[in-house]
């Protein structure tokens, strides 16, 4: 008879003292239990040395193909510093020291790769895809650099799988590979992942607006309202004319939230008919009055009701608490009626001069934040221009707090937009800056980062502390053409301010010099491998 | 990275640093900003390679901090740094060396010498390496009474050993009389106290492997875990065994004895003694583990025309990186001298012929049963063996479900070794691997045992460490 492991292993479980061993012993005299090691010894470096291969499990798919020019080596190794330095960061004395914050730069790297049409090294995706796990913001740009290989490892490790969900971040991957042609398109539409078929979509309006539209309307009442809602969004991208029939059908969809959406969309495209209802129904509420002494001002009479034709239209007739409904009604109204119509309204030439029309019985603030409001969401220069007022004085009384001069600043060209904040910051020092600097276009175009430089110099003169400013000094960082580099390099070595705090402005200039240098590298190394210059 | 070959790349820069920490922090310093009078020079070497950087680092103070490092050194680089930092090196060394690593903008070639407070550092340290040499023959002359001497302690040492083996032959026979069902759930106490007295016994070795068998007991239940348990008990007390019969055995299982429970010779005197084996040797990967106390370094060799593979360990009290690094993807003509052993493996770097070069390919490998077969026939020649290295030419990595159960499976083929279960803790290197496969084939080094396969590098097309 045969000894097996299973009666050895079953003898060492009992003991031998219990059970006899089923081996002989060795030598003479030896012990049953060095026996029963002995024949365990051999058979454990038996079955060692005669172990064979498994059966291979099914393997994944094969990684589709990624066209893409690889990054120049020197951009690689930029990437990967960038992302090990992710790694472990975290809070603890990030401000201090003179060394750049690398974590910083990473979106602004990844989306200068993306802008040079690199993809990203293999091995390098399932660091890029973790940093983006823990950073949402990163999403979008980590995901298009990583392609669809990103995407392909995403769906082996269920920690990726906010790359194949909801937002648009993941469909980023697949717009960059361009895997969205034709019949597969179509079977992608039907099949795929909701990311997937967002991306489908949004290439295929980009691409053909109509045929977009087509595409979301042939599986429109199959859809689920958060999908259809999600789905509503990409319609945003190439609104025209052409998109108002089906946008007003989606006025009676089930889900609220649809419907809103799809009356947002339409108040966007002043000729709807929407936006003549709108327009019709803010007509009535507001007027000129001429008949008073002080000259001309406007009346405001705030609709009566919310109607089942204003609901479907998108007003919502509940207001938020602490708010009076009329006004509540009026505002969205105002928002949503096309600002094109005020000057004929008020008999004005323009919209500086509707803005500066006194309004009676203290309506100004709703009006107002209203025309702001619609300033923003049809993105009209013009009134935004008006709302806003010069840098130097703005209008708008203190606490105005309906007044949000970063969103209207949006609604303007990126030029005006610099050269209006950096008037701001001249006149009024960089306290109140920060929102309004985070708005501006990326690197900050003269005379703004002119204007932050020599804000930030004459802070420190004032004996100001560096990090009074540290919110407007990391976007400065992030921000600031590198060309001023060699301007700020002057001031470190320049004396002011009390000697204390200068030690602190030398080293946060410091550390603003090296994270500009820096910044102006990585483009170099971005820059010097890349391709032919491809559109995106 | 760089055309000349003679700065690092970051890599290797990195693979200096002590800690996770202090690659951090050498990483942000790698900027020009703090830096002022940055240089190099090539310090007279013969194959051209860098001498010596040096700059000043603006800290929090007033005065910069002064780093200088000697990349010239026969045992690798060394530093100094004006900082109070105990780490070694310390985030100005690397960040130094990180810019040097990024090219001639940051770090400048010099003209002329090292400042003054640079050179000074490094002319004191070539004279000491200069002396050294010529101070061997004095000790020679008291050589006999120190052998004398040395002789006794090794005897004494033995001895304390066989003691220890007969213990823990004891314990394990305890242990199997009284049955395995006995210990199931039992805590670590008891084997803690038994590793310590294997390591007041001098046989590191022995301590290892009752922390082994201490792991495999408290890790479960039923058969599959008696089944672990015994195997470790068994190979355990083979070696007790073995040792107790050292001088009945053939020298090179002896050998291989001796270093198993513990007894290593002193890379010095094997370098002197024993034949050096010059080879191309290219560096497969290097890995550090750390246990809180000891940072182990692994770098695998793989010989070029001789087609061994070797494992060189360094290493670092805590804070302290070790101070041998390798480039990874690069190959190094330099003589090895091999321990002695039934099956040799692990090695000391002897004379280095040259600067690391790029190697024109990667080593020639096989499929998952040859890599079995390898380790099989290695067990032969040392039955303790976990695992042997082997590359693997054209796998793909399979992904187990929930991160567990991953698979090294042939690219053209029905066959696959299961990935070492103690990989899938941190599964950074294997996610890595399925990235740069993409389900093609791809050649992977790593180590193949009874536990399954560890990888450790990969080729695409350029070494990638997993």
């Amino acid at each position: 008879m045969t000894t097996t492991w299973n009666d050895l292993v079953t003898t060492a479980l009992l003991g031998t003292e219990r059970r006899a061993v089923p081996v002989g012993v060795r030598e003479p005299g030896q012990e049953p239990a060095g026996a029963l090691l002995d024949a365990a010894a051999v058979r454990t470096v038996q079955r060692r040395a005669a172990l064979l291969p498994v059966a291979a499990r099914a393997r994944p798919e094969p990684a589709p193909e990624d066209g893409r020019p690889p990054l120049p080596a020197a951009a690689r190794l930029r990437l990967e510093r960038l992302l090990a330095d992710r790694a472990g960061a975290g809070g603890g004395g990030r401000r201090g020291g003179a060394a750049p914050d690398l974590t910083e730069l990473l979106p602004q790297w990844l989306a200068a790769a993306n802008g040079h049409g690199f993809r990203a090294p293999e091995a390098l995706l399932p660091a890029l895809l973790e940093a983006a796990r823990a950073r949402s913001d990163l999403r979008p740009e980590a995901l298009a650099l990583g392609g669809p290989r990103a995407l392909w490892l995403a769906r082996l490790n269920p920690q990726w799988k906010y790359a194949l969900r909801g937002d648009a971040a993941g469909g980023a991957a697949l717009a960059a590979s361009g895997v969205v042609a034709g019949a597969e398109g179509r079977h992608v539409w039907e099949e795929g992942l909701f990311a997937e078929r967002v991306a489908v979509l949004a290439a295929l309006r980009r691409r053909d607006p109509a045929a977009g539209r087509e595409l979301l309307g042939s599986t429109w009442g199959k859809e689920r309202a958060e999908d259809r809602l999600m789905f509503l969004d990409v319609l945003r991208e190439q609104l025209s004319p052409a998109d108002e029939p089906f946008l007003e059908q989606a006025l009676s969809d089930r889900s609220r939230n649809v419907r809103s959406a799809a009356a947002e969309l339409l108040t966007t495209l002043p000729g709807s008919a929407l936006a003549a209802r709108m327009a019709a129904r803010a007509r009535a509420c507001v007027a000129l009055d001429r008949t008073t002494d002080g000259g001309p001002r406007i009346v405001v009479e705030a609709p009566p009701e919310c109607d089942g034709g204003m609901e479907r239209d998108g007003v919502v007739a509940k207001p938020p608490s602490g708010r009076g409904e009329r006004s509540w009604w009026l505002s969205q109204l105002v928002e949503a009626a096309p600002l094109e119509i005020w000057c004929e309204r008020l008999g004005v030439g323009g919209a500086a001069e509707a803005v500066a029309l006194p309004v009676a019985d203290g309506w100004q603030a709703d009006l107002h934040a209203a025309w702001c409001r619609a300033a923003v969401r049809q993105g009209n220069a013009e009134w935004s221009r008006a709302l806003l007022g010069p840098a130097a004085h703005p209008p708008a009384p203190q606490g105005s707090s309906w007044l949000d001069p970063a969103r209207l600043l949006s609604a303007l060209p990126a030029g005006e937009r610099a050269a209006w904040v950096a008037e701001f910051i001249a006149v009024h020092g960089l306290s109140e800056a920060f929102r309004l600097l985070g708005v501006c276009a990326v690197p900050w175009a003269e005379p703004l980062g002119a204007a932050v430089v020599d804000a930030l110099d004459s802070a420190r003169d004032a004996g100001g502390y560096p990090w009074s400013f540290s919110g407007v000094m990391g976007l400065a960082e992030r921000c600031l053409n590198p060309a001023q580099a060699d301007r700020l390099s002057v001031l470190t070595t320049a004396p002011g301010g009390p000697a204390v705090a200068s030690d602190y402005w030398t080293e946060a200039f410091q550390r603003l010099i090296g994270t500009l240098r820096l910044r102006a590298t990585m483009q170099r190394e971005l820059a010097e491998g890349a391709p032919e210059k491809t559109a995106r | 990275m760089n055309a000349q070959g003679e700065r690092w790349t970051a890599e290797q820069v990195l693979a200096l640093a002590p800690d996770a920490a202090s690659r951090k922090a050498g990483t942000k310093l790698a900027t020009p900003g703090p830096w002022s009078g940055a240089g190099t020079d090539g310090g007279g070497r013969a194959d051209g390679g860098a001498g010596s950087v040096w700059g000043e680092c603006k800290g929090s103070g007033s005065t910069p901090y002064r780093t200088v490092v000697d990349l010239a050194g026969q045992d690798g680089p060394a530093f100094h740094c004006s900082c109070p930092s105990r780490k070694f090196p310390c985030k100005h060394a690397l960040g130094l060396l990180l810019l040097w690593a990024d090219g001639e903008a940051a770090v400048p070639s010099a003209a002329g010498a090292p400042p003054g407070w640079a050179g000074q550092w490094l002319e004191r340290r070539r004279q000491r390496a200069e002396r050294a040499p010529g101070g061997a023959p004095a000790s020679a002359e008291r050589a006999p009474a120190n052998a004398e001497a040395a002789r006794r302690r090794a005897e004494r040492r033995a001895q304390r050993i066989a003691a220890g083996a007969t213990e823990l032959e004891q314990r394990l026979a305890d242990l199997l009389r009284g049955g395995l069902a006995a210990v199931e759930g039992a805590g670590y106490g008891q084997w803690d106290e038994t590793a310590a007295r294997m390591v007041d016994a001098q046989a590191p070795g022995l301590a290892a492997h009752v922390r082994e068998l201490a792991a495999a007991a408290g890790s479960g239940a039923g058969m599959e875990w008696a089944s672990r348990l015994l195997e470790e008990c068994a190979l355990l007390h083979t070696l007790n065994q073995g040792f107790l019969r050292v001088d009945r055995l053939p020298e090179p299982l002896a050998a291989t004895v001796r270093a198993r429970v513990g007894i290593t010779s002193d890379a010095a005197a094997l370098l002197a003694s024993a034949p050096p084996v010059r080879d191309h040797w290219l560096v497969l990967a290097q890995r550090d583990s750390d246990d809180g106390r000891l940072i182990t370094r692994r770098i695998w060799l793989h010989g070029r025309s001789t087609g061994r593979m070797a494992l060189l360990l360094s290493y670092g009290a805590a804070g302290r990186a070790p101070e041998l690094s390798l480039p990874v993807g690069l190959a190094v003509d330099a003589d090895l001298v091999f321990h002695p052993s039934a099956r040799p493996l692990r090695a000391v770097l002897g004379t280095r012929h040259g600067a690391p070069a790029p190697c024109p390919e990667p080593p020639p490998g096989g499929d998952t049963t040859a890599a079995l077969r390898t380790y099989g026939e290695a067990l032969r020649d040392d039955p303790w063996l976990e695992a042997w290295p082997v590359v693997l030419s054209a796998v793909a990595p399979v992904p187990g479900a929930d991160g567990r159960g991953w698979q090294v499976a042939d690219a053209d083929g029905p066959s696959a070794l299961p990935v070492d279960p103690r990989c899938e803790g941190d599964s950074a290197g294997l996610w890595r691997l399925a990235a740069i496969s993409g389900d093609g084939p791809v050649r992977v080094f790593g180590e193949c045992g009874h536990r399954g396969f560890t990888p450790l590098a990969a080729w695409a097309p350029d070494a990638v460490a997993l």
